[in-house]
């Protein structure tokens, strides 16, 4: 068992590389001088290492259910690990369709900053709560994330489109919400780089504090910049937090978890402080160049697509299984739990969205900007509903 | 009501038509509906028919059908519910917080000031307040009207289109090309072509209409019906007799009456089992997980029941003659299932207790021996009890779930499951009485002389489960609705409405096509319509007129 369980990891492991080095391979195929979509040594060798990479993650998935018993979407590392890996399916469909390159560039790196994400919550393989024991698990879980990644897709393009179209030879309103955007992204990627340097350092520093008329305890895996109220150090370190977390935070880990936000907005910044003094300019400004050969109307074409396909299985995933499942656990289709609501919101969006642009004509740029907007809904479903708003979903 | 003749093919079309039903002429002075005045392109929604939204503007009747046939208007109300909804995830729902508080307390406690004017706004009902319901229905109207308003019209227009089209419709179609020599053997292989690839191909005097999936064109509108009939379903759960929402608790080894069956069926608990992980030795692969995890992780909730079905019920319950119905066992994710009934397996009581049973003996003998001893039922217990001596024991205070608020003892629940209770023992043959407080764990002499004590000598517990019952007959309403909907949102986003027209113009031919969304499918369709033969591709005349728009601004 132990060996199934390595291997399994291993070829999560292998996966990302992949993936990792198809992007490269991806970015090899901007500087050819064809024309976007044609066939060319680079895109072929990305697009073959992107499919490896899937049958690699396949197959740590594969191993994976069959040690823990039940298929390996049950805790937020392996949902979203999921989530990444069909996002990378999603990408493939939508690639043979359209053999869109420059689609490979910016949708790999998003589903490795989503694996690598995934990767700093714990990794043990954890047992089903009676809750969770159906067949349900895998046919609505595996719907639900289908169906988002290939929304996912649709944002993608949408950012891309951005890039390439917003007027960058003056500061508006426009560039800012495409540099928060980008900023956004590079919270992500701090959040994964503090996470892992200190998990490779075994930072630890323990702290009790009173909650809820009791003494609890609590591991810190970064320095404390905000301590829980009232804490008092018990590990051995010599540390002790500039402030304290407010009080109206609920919850026994909030300040732990208030204080991994303000690190990873703390090295998000610090990241995108370094690309600007690097580059010289907004970062947007200086992807955009290499963004000149891209047909925009393909891009549009893509994200709208995109959505096609993916707003009705999500629809099927996200609240008609999930409404059968509900019936069949808790004795009810629709609770309004946050996950739940936050479903229904995630709808309704991209039902407006396709209203907006089938009646009233929201092509190019306005649908774009809703494509973001979906995939903010859809992230803030998977990271803040569990992690801040509590309910009957939080796995974490 | 008023027809507009066609100047060009004099088809009579209904007031307020854009586009000729037959030939696709725009009617000049209608152009200003969809906009197509100042543009080069028309506007090929519903395919320029004539809505009622458009026509009529008088009564007050139709100001209200306009309002909510509105797309506008249905996506302000999409929207404004967007915003309400994730209102109500700030804080949770009333039904999410402790069951034992009171609302207006807490919200305050946990979250202070913020907390007070959620909970004062009604937030913490938020769905199921009257306005969040009334935003629902309206989007439900809106639905409604708005479909009725398109559909009719556009089905007849698609239904009347003639393959002979007029040149200003062909020409300001997005997709348009024309050739000036095309052969006749060239036409007529790309009519073979559009028949290969599953065409639909109708001629009229060597004009050619093709067209594939307009079945995609209904399927917003049979998602529509499906949504409508969703909300239906939600609604008729109002009506007491579609949705019964009943609970109860059954303690092992009892048989009670399943509340909201009329007194026709009956439930005996016969074991509540609990598991949890770590006890197996396949859960060995979870071993680092529940170690991190520190407490115990719930494996299994189960009751194994069976269902008695009263044959006597027109004695209101009185003199149940029950007869075995079903027996199984319920767990999470698996009702038992009964006469439309259903019972979910929803909490659980252990270790409440069944009886208890205590002994007198002198509080100064060190051996404890028994004067006597009496069993408390806990069930049903008994005002006083005589033991073998002739002491009478009488109850003078139960408390089934004891606590001690501020020096008093209380009952947090009715439930038995920390039994304590006031003693007055009347010694044989004495009118006086001791005072003994005894529960679990304490045995209490309040005024510290008393002769005699009563020790607990044994106890039973047993499990309660508790069960909620339902019986829902809306759920089959909702399904379906659920079904149509995923049927029609299918159908209108997995297969589009193609159409291309053939032309002959002169020696020449021109080509327009119309898709109804994918532009990039029909035009690799038309590649391969044009292949080998000498007609040119379409020009995309969209994206002329938007690449053109740029350079502008830019400049």
């Amino acid at each position: 068992m132990g060996d199934l369980v390595t291997l399994s990891s291993n070829s999560l492991y292998l996966a990302f590389i992949l993936y990792l080095l198809a992007t490269f391979f991806f970015a090899g195929t901007i500087r050819d001088k064809r024309s976007e979509g044609s066939k060319t040594f680079s895109s072929k060798i990305a697009i073959t290492l992107t499919i490896i990479g899937f049958a690699s993650q396949i197959f740590y998935f594969i191993t994976r259910w069959i040690v823990s018993g039940h298929a390996p979407v049950s805790n937020l590392f392996e949902y979203t690990t999921f989530f990444g890996m069909m996002l990378v399916f999603a990408f493939i469909i939508i690639y043979f369709i359209y053999r869109l390159n420059i689609l490979g560039l910016f949708a790999l790196p998003v589903a490795l900053l989503i694996i690598a994400y995934a990767s700093m919550f714990p990794t043990e393989i954890s047992p089903l709560v009676p809750s969770l024991k159906s067949h349900w698990l895998y046919i609505h879980v595996t719907t639900v994330s289908l169906g988002q990644a290939i929304l996912a897709v649709s944002f993608v393009a949408g950012l891309i489109y951005l890039i390439k179209e917003i007027d960058q030879s003056k500061k508006s309103k426009k560039t800012t919400w495409l540099e928060i955007i980008i900023y956004s992204i590079f919270t992500t990627l701090g959040f994964i780089i503090i996470s892992s340097t200190f998990n490779a350092m075994d930072y630890s520093v323990t702290f009790e504090f009173p909650y809820d008329d009791q003494v609890s305890t609590v591991d810190y895996h970064l320095p404390p910049i905000a301590g829980p109220s009232g804490a008092t150090l018990v590990s051995d370190n010599d540390v002790s937090p500039l402030f304290e977390a407010p009080g109206w935070m609920q919850g026994v880990n909030a300040a732990r978890k208030f204080n991994t936000i303000l690190w990873s907005v703390i090295a998000g910044l610090g990241l995108y402080v370094i690309a600007r003094v690097v580059l010289r300019k907004r970062v947007g400004a200086a992807i955009q160049p290499l963004l000149s050969k891209v047909n925009r109307d393909l891009l549009d074409e893509v994200s709208y697509r995109a959505v096609a396909i993916g707003f009705p299985i999500f629809t099927l995933g996200g609240l008609i299984f999930a409404m059968i499942w509900a019936q069949q656990a808790w004795d009810r289709f629709w609770g309004w739990d946050p996950k739940e609501v936050w479903a229904l919101i995630t709808f309704f969006f991209y039902a407006a969205f396709l209203h907006l642009r089938l009646s009233r004509g929201w092509h190019g740029e306005r649908s774009a900007w809703l494509a973001v907007g979906g995939f903010a809904i859809i992230m803030f479903n998977l990271i803040a509903v569990n992690l801040i708003i509590a309910g009957l979903h939080s796995y974490a | 009501m008023k027809k507009i003749v066609c100047d060009s093919c004099g088809h009579q079309n209904p007031e307020g038509t854009v586009l000729c039903q037959q030939c696709g002429k725009p009617i000049d002075q209608n152009q200003y509906i969809d906009g197509n005045e100042n543009s080069k392109l028309i506007n090929m929604r519903y395919e320029g028919s004539a809505r009622r939204s458009k026509t009529h503007n008088k009564s007050i009747v139709d100001k209200t059908w306009n309002f909510f046939s509105s797309v506008k208007i249905g996506i302000w109300l999409i929207s404004i519910t967007i915003i309400a909804s994730a209102v109500g995830t700030i804080f949770p729902q009333e039904m999410y917080i402790p069951p034992n508080v009171s609302a207006s307390e807490h919200y305050r406690d946990q979250y202070g000031i913020l907390g007070q004017i959620y909970y004062q706004l009604g937030f913490h009902n938020l769905y199921s307040s009257w306005w969040y319901m009334i935003l629902i229905a309206l989007i439900g109207i809106s639905i409604t009207i708005a479909s009725i308003d398109r559909v009719v019209p556009l089905y007849k227009a698609l239904n009347m289109q003639k393959p002979k089209r007029h040149e200003s419709f062909l020409k300001r179609q997005r997709l348009f090309s024309s050739t000036e020599q095309v052969s006749e053997d060239d036409k007529q292989k790309a009519i073979t072509t559009l028949k290969s690839i599953r065409y639909k191909v109708t001629e009229e005097d060597g004009h050619v209409l093709a067209e594939k999936g307009r079945f995609s064109r209904w399927g917003p509108y049979i998602n529509h019906i499906g949504l409508i009939i969703f909300l239906l379903g939600c609604l008729f759960r109002f009506i007491p007799f579609m949705y019964i929402d009943e609970y109860v608790w059954v303690r092992e080894g009892e048989t009670v009456l399943i509340p909201g069956t009329e007194g026709l069926y009956y439930i005996e608990n016969k074991d509540f089992i609990l598991e949890t992980y770590g006890d197996s030795p396949e859960d060995e692969r979870f071993k680092e997980a529940l170690q991190k995890q520190g407490g115990m992780v719930a494996k299994n909730y189960q009751t194994d029941a069976v269902i008695y079905k009263n044959t006597n019920p027109s004695a209101l319950g009185l003199d149940p003659e029950l007869e075995k119905f079903k027996e199984d066992s319920i767990r999470v994710n698996h009702p038992i299932k009964f006469d439309d009934f259903a019972l979910y397996q929803s909490s659980y009581q252990q270790n409440e207790f069944e009886s208890m049973s205590f002994k007198l003996h002198r509080t100064d003998d060190p051996e404890e021996e028994s004067l006597g001893s009496f069993s408390v039922n806990l069930a049903n217990p008994e005002n006083e009890y005589i033991l073998d001596n002739g002491t009478r024991v009488v109850i003078d205070q139960y408390f089934p779930d004891y606590y001690l608020d501020d020096g008093e003892p209380r009952s947090k629940s009715k439930y038995p499951r920390n039994p304590a209770y006031v003693f007055l023992v009347y010694p044989p043959g004495q009118d006086d009485y001791e005072i003994s407080f005894a529960g679990i764990g304490r045995n209490v002499d309040p005024t510290g002389n008393n002769e005699f004590k009563l020790g607990l000598q044994d106890f039973e517990v047993r499990d309660v489960t508790g069960l909620s019952v339902r019986r829902d007959y809306t759920l089959p309403i909702i399904s379906l609705g659920g079904l149509i909907f995923m049927i029609g949102v299918v159908q209108g986003m997995y297969w589009q409405h193609r159409r291309i027209w053939l032309h002959p113009k002169n020696n020449g031919l021109w080509i327009a096509a119309h898709t109804n969304k994918n532009w990039f499918g029909i035009k690799r369709d038309i590649e391969k319509v044009i292949n080998d033969t000498n007609i040119k591709m379409v020009m995309d005349q969209e994206e002329d007129q938007n690449n053109y728009q740029p350079e502008e601004q830019t400049k």
